[in-house]
């Protein structure tokens, strides 16, 4: 086998906690479909049978219940749990699993929504022979209004790539950086073209070679990838002492016979790179690679789309594009809508909806068994399951999540209404975060 | 009561040889023996119906059937031996009929003698094209479309993009298709893996993975399934990039190897004898092979000599680090030619050892050459009439080479013979992208919609063949022959197997 996938869905969305407190993050619906059907989808698409998840016991629990996902998914799916609470992070989440992982791995976040061709990724995975393949995307910055709680600085990541904009050289986030950034002269005099980026939005899926995990074993102190894991191979492609070197000390160990044979594949490899005319890059002397043994490898995506659906701007982007990835009707039959409503054609209706009379839906998301009255106008919001909005209700650029009242009249603008909250009649809202009286404990 | 016997034989013979004839249809190899049966049979009725004598069936269709199957000379000579007695004891009066039969027999072999005309470098016929697409179906290997228009002398090569490459197609991970292959296929088409020594060691590397990889199904035997478990990752290797020869060649060994398995063989024991025969073949026609080139070739080099080289030959820059290794006072002139500007390679590789070396372009040979003493080329493959098949532009520099009388030394190792017989460059070669043709300089990209101009087409050929008569000397680990014994060496190669 070549590739195993693992899905990494027991993030609990720390940047979304308003959406968050409720429904986990993977269960989140995005075009009526849980947010962990995308990535499943794509590794579908891709070809794969089998994919390794893991998720908590809540999210495993929904997984197995939930018909929709049941006949959509017809790759066998390896549920892990992990404790809600352990606080693991994604490295760890590998080290926890690492018994399962036999061959090289494809690691998926679950909140990544991309249409990308994944081959583009694996490919420089396999004719690199690459210990570390990327996906990154050219971010496009929404300028819609969307409810905000504080103000959400992003940190900006600096991913220095060279001329042919392939290669990794050089991955830093602003907060690691004290004044400036700091470029290696052996990296310069390698490669003396870099391109620095930091437009890019990372889509946290990596091909990471099976030598990676077992370096992660090793060392416990390495507990995100994202964070620690990437930037630290970027870095050691440059150095002296690099992993492959770690790899000869801990191959004594393993049996003597696998090792010869593993020689004299390894020593027929090294033949034909030297018989092989072709250098990555030319202008000094030296061969190809730099002969180094560790290289990372990026696909930057130019065009097509690339979500990760962690912050609540990025969720209401998502939900406004996500539709049109998948060809479905955009109305589901069961839904029921009155003839003298007006839907526009870029909305979704979930199942089993009610739309009476009257009401005007417009570039919005209606989830499954919500019950909308008379005279309601809803424009550019996502609206969750088992809602019920009352006659004469105007919302607005608002996302409201699963179970909530909006009563009679109620003026809503670029709001977040919590689970199971009740607004009452003839309220005005504007950019409001109204949530349980439990969660706003949270700072 | 005799005609009767004689109808009911006739009947049951007939059925039994429908039934033979469709369980081995696929085992035939050739288009002719699957003819060929029928027509036997056809004959072995008229000439039944001729005479009311009860014949010896089978022999007679086994003559005929045996005449033109591939098999070694010796059984041939021995069922031939015996087809004939058999028919000298039965044949009486042949009939007019009889006689257009065996006439029908003998055309039809005459005709199918003729080699038919591989696939890839019949692009243009549409029926070929339909045939590959069909075999392609079969083995579960997507087909790679061709790329922009193709100059009318050549439309009958196929010509892929680098943009485009055959994994897009298949599933990831790879199921199909061993990951080692997949990878290898990537390698060779996106030119990271080039050169015919390297291919041919990477192919082998890979086999080796394949084989390592492999486990018998129950019911089968290891040296036929293995074999044919190869067939689709051969033809999706063709597909990434037109196979070379010593590839071929390579390829005809490991076939060879392994239906030469005895049966009685465990599966590792017969895995481990795989391992080592490969090993073995890289190490004797590879290795070794270049170290006795090198021998022969730097008593060819003299001090003060100015060598002229082209490209990046494996061989040849093996052969003049060597020679610079045992003293020997050269200076080197490395001619380069766009797109590949592989000389850059080799120019590297030399100056990186401490060789003096000079830098041209193809376009400044001329120039050159008189202040060279010797040329030094690489090939790709010798054919069998003692044309040097190489990287486009080497002809050129043996043209010239020869109008200055600069002797041309040619050194291939003899594992790339092939027995194909090519007077031009046109038939079968291989069409690069042709977007590499595209360059830009100062911002500026003059062909980047060259598409869209009716008129203009790029071609990106990567072969050509070179004369007999502008190579004084090939090389061999054999030896230092002419070209034209290349013949000769092929026919005793073939005797030793």
């Amino acid at each position: 086998m070549e590739l195993q996938a693992v899905l990494m869905a027991a993030g609990g969305g720390s940047r979304m906690m308003d959406l968050t407190y409720n429904t986990p993050k993977p269960l989140l619906p995005v075009g009526n479909r849980p947010l962990i059907w995308y990535p499943l989808n794509l590794l579908e698409r891709a070809g794969f049978e089998e994919v390794i998840v893991i998720t908590t016991k809540e999210v495993q629990k929904a997984l197995s219940t939930d018909q929709r996902l049941k006949l959509d998914v017809k790759m066998k799916l390896n549920v892990e749990c992990i404790q809600e609470d352990a606080d693991m992070g994604t490295a760890d989440a590998l080290r926890h699993i690492q018994q399962k992982l036999k061959t090289d791995i494809l690691v998926v976040s679950c909140d990544l929504i991309t249409d990308v061709a994944l081959h583009e990724v694996v490919d420089l995975f396999r004719a690199h022979n690459a210990t570390l393949s990327m996906l990154m995307s050219k971010c496009t910055s929404s300028r819609r209004r969307v409810p905000v709680k504080k103000a959400e600085r992003e940190q900006r990541d600096f991913v220095g790539v060279d001329s042919a904009g392939k290669r990794l050289l050089f991955m830093a986030n602003e907060a690691d950086l004290d004044e400036g950034l700091i470029i290696k002269k052996s990296v310069m005099r390698k490669h003396p073209r870099m391109h620095i980026r930091t437009g890019l939005l990372d889509a946290h899926l990596y091909c990471l070679k099976r030598s990676v995990v077992d370096f992660l074993v090793e060392n416990k102190s390495i507990s995100s990838l994202r964070g620690e894991l990437v930037p630290f191979l970027v870095r050691k492609q440059f150095s002296k002492t690099s992993i492959s070197r770690r790899e000869e000390d801990h191959s004594d160990q393993s049996q003597k016979r696998k090792d010869a044979t593993a020689a004299l594949d390894e020593a027929l490899l090294q033949l034909a790179s030297e018989r092989s005319c072709w250098n990555d890059h030319s202008g000094d002397m030296s061969e190809a690679y730099h002969g180094g043994r560790l290289r990372c490898y990026a696909h930057i995506m130019q065009e097509g789309t690339c979500y990760r659906v962690n912050t609540l701007t990025s969720y209401v982007e998502a939900n406004r594009v996500a539709p049109k990835l998948f060809e479905e009707a955009a109305v589901h039959p069961s839904a029921v809508i009155s003839e003298r409503s007006q839907v526009g054609g870029d909305s979704i209706i979930g199942a089993s909806c009610h739309i009476a009379d009257k009401t005007s839906i417009k570039r919005s998301t209606i989830g499954a068994s919500t019950i909308v009255k008379e005279k309601v106008k809803i424009t550019n919001s996502i609206i969750m399951n088992s809602v019920t909005i009352e006659e004469g209700c105007n919302i607005q650029g608002s996302v409201i999540c699963n179970n909530a009242v909006i009563g009679r009249g109620a003026d809503i603008k670029y709001c977040l209404v919590g689970s199971g909250q009740r607004i009452e009649a003839e309220a005005e809202r504007t950019n409001d975060v109204i949530v349980g009286s439990d969660q706003l404990m949270e700072i | 009561m005799f005609k009767m016997v004689n109808l009911s034989f006739n009947a049951v013979s007939f059925l039994s040889v429908c039934v033979l004839y469709s369980v081995l249809y696929h085992r035939f190899d050739s288009q002719e023996a699957r003819i060929q049966m029928p027509l036997a049979f056809l004959l072995w009725v008229t000439h039944n119906n001729a005479e009311m004598t009860t014949v010896d069936p089978p022999n007679i269709a086994m003559t005929s059937i045996m005449g033109n199957w591939p098999c070694n000379s010796a059984k041939k000579a021995n069922t031939g031996h015996i087809g004939t007695k058999s028919i000298q004891s039965l044949i009486m009066v042949p009939e007019v009929s009889e006689y257009i039969v065996m006439a029908f027999c003998f055309l039809f072999n005459l005709l199918s003698a003729v080699k038919r005309l591989p696939e890839h470098i019949q692009v243009d016929d549409p029926a070929v094209v339909r045939k590959l697409a069909k075999k392609l179906e079969r083995q579960q290997i997507p087909l790679r479309s061709d790329y922009g228009y193709k100059v009318s002398l050549f439309s009958h090569l196929h010509q892929y993009s680098r943009k485009a490459p055959l994994t897009q197609q298949i599933s990831i991970p790879a199921t199909v298709i061993h990951p080692s292959i997949v990878r290898l296929g990537l390698q060779y088409s996106q030119g990271i893996v080039a050169g015919s020594n390297a291919r041919s060691v990477a192919l082998l590397h890979a086999f080796k993975q394949v084989i390592q990889d492999y486990s018998t199904p129950p019911n089968e035997e290891l040296a036929r399934d293995l074999v044919n478990k190869l067939k689709p990752y051969i033809s999706f290797l063709n597909q990434c990039r037109p196979l070379s020869a010593s590839m071929g060649n390579a390829i005809k060994y490991i076939k060879k190897e392994i239906s030469n398995i005895p049966s009685q063989y465990k599966e590792e024991e017969a895995k481990k004898k795989l391992l080592s025969c490969v090993d073995s073949y890289v190490n004797e026609k590879i290795t070794l092979a270049a170290k006795g080139i090198s021998k022969y070739a730097i008593d060819k080099i003299s001090d003060g000599d100015v060598i002229l080289v082209y490209g990046c030959s494996s061989l040849v820059n093996h052969i003049l680090c060597e020679a610079f290794e045992k003293q020997r006072k050269f200076r080197v002139i490395v001619v380069d030619s766009r797109p590949r500007l592989e000389g850059r390679e080799a120019l590297r590789r030399l100056v990186n050892r401490g060789i003096r070396c000079t830098y041209v372009l193809i376009s400044a040979v001329s120039y050159v050459l008189p202040e060279v003493s010797k040329v030094f080329l690489g090939a790709h493959a010798l054919l069998a009439n003692g044309y040097v098949m190489s990287r486009v532009g080497t002809s050129q520099i043996a043209l010239v080479a020869k109008a200055y009388n600069v002797p041309v030394l040619v050194c291939c190792e003899t594992y790339k013979f092939c027995e194909r017989v090519q007077t031009d460059s046109f038939v079968s070669n291989e069409l690069d992208d042709p977007d590499d043709l595209i360059v830009t300089r100062k911002g500026k990209t003059h062909l980047a919609d060259w598409q869209s101009e009716t008129s203009l087409g790029l071609l990106n050929l990567v072969y050509d063949v070179t004369p007999p008569d502008f190579v004084d000397l090939v090389i061999t680990e054999l030896g230092m022959i002419p070209c034209t014994s290349v013949p000769v060496v092929l026919r005793v190669k073939n005797v030793d197997q």
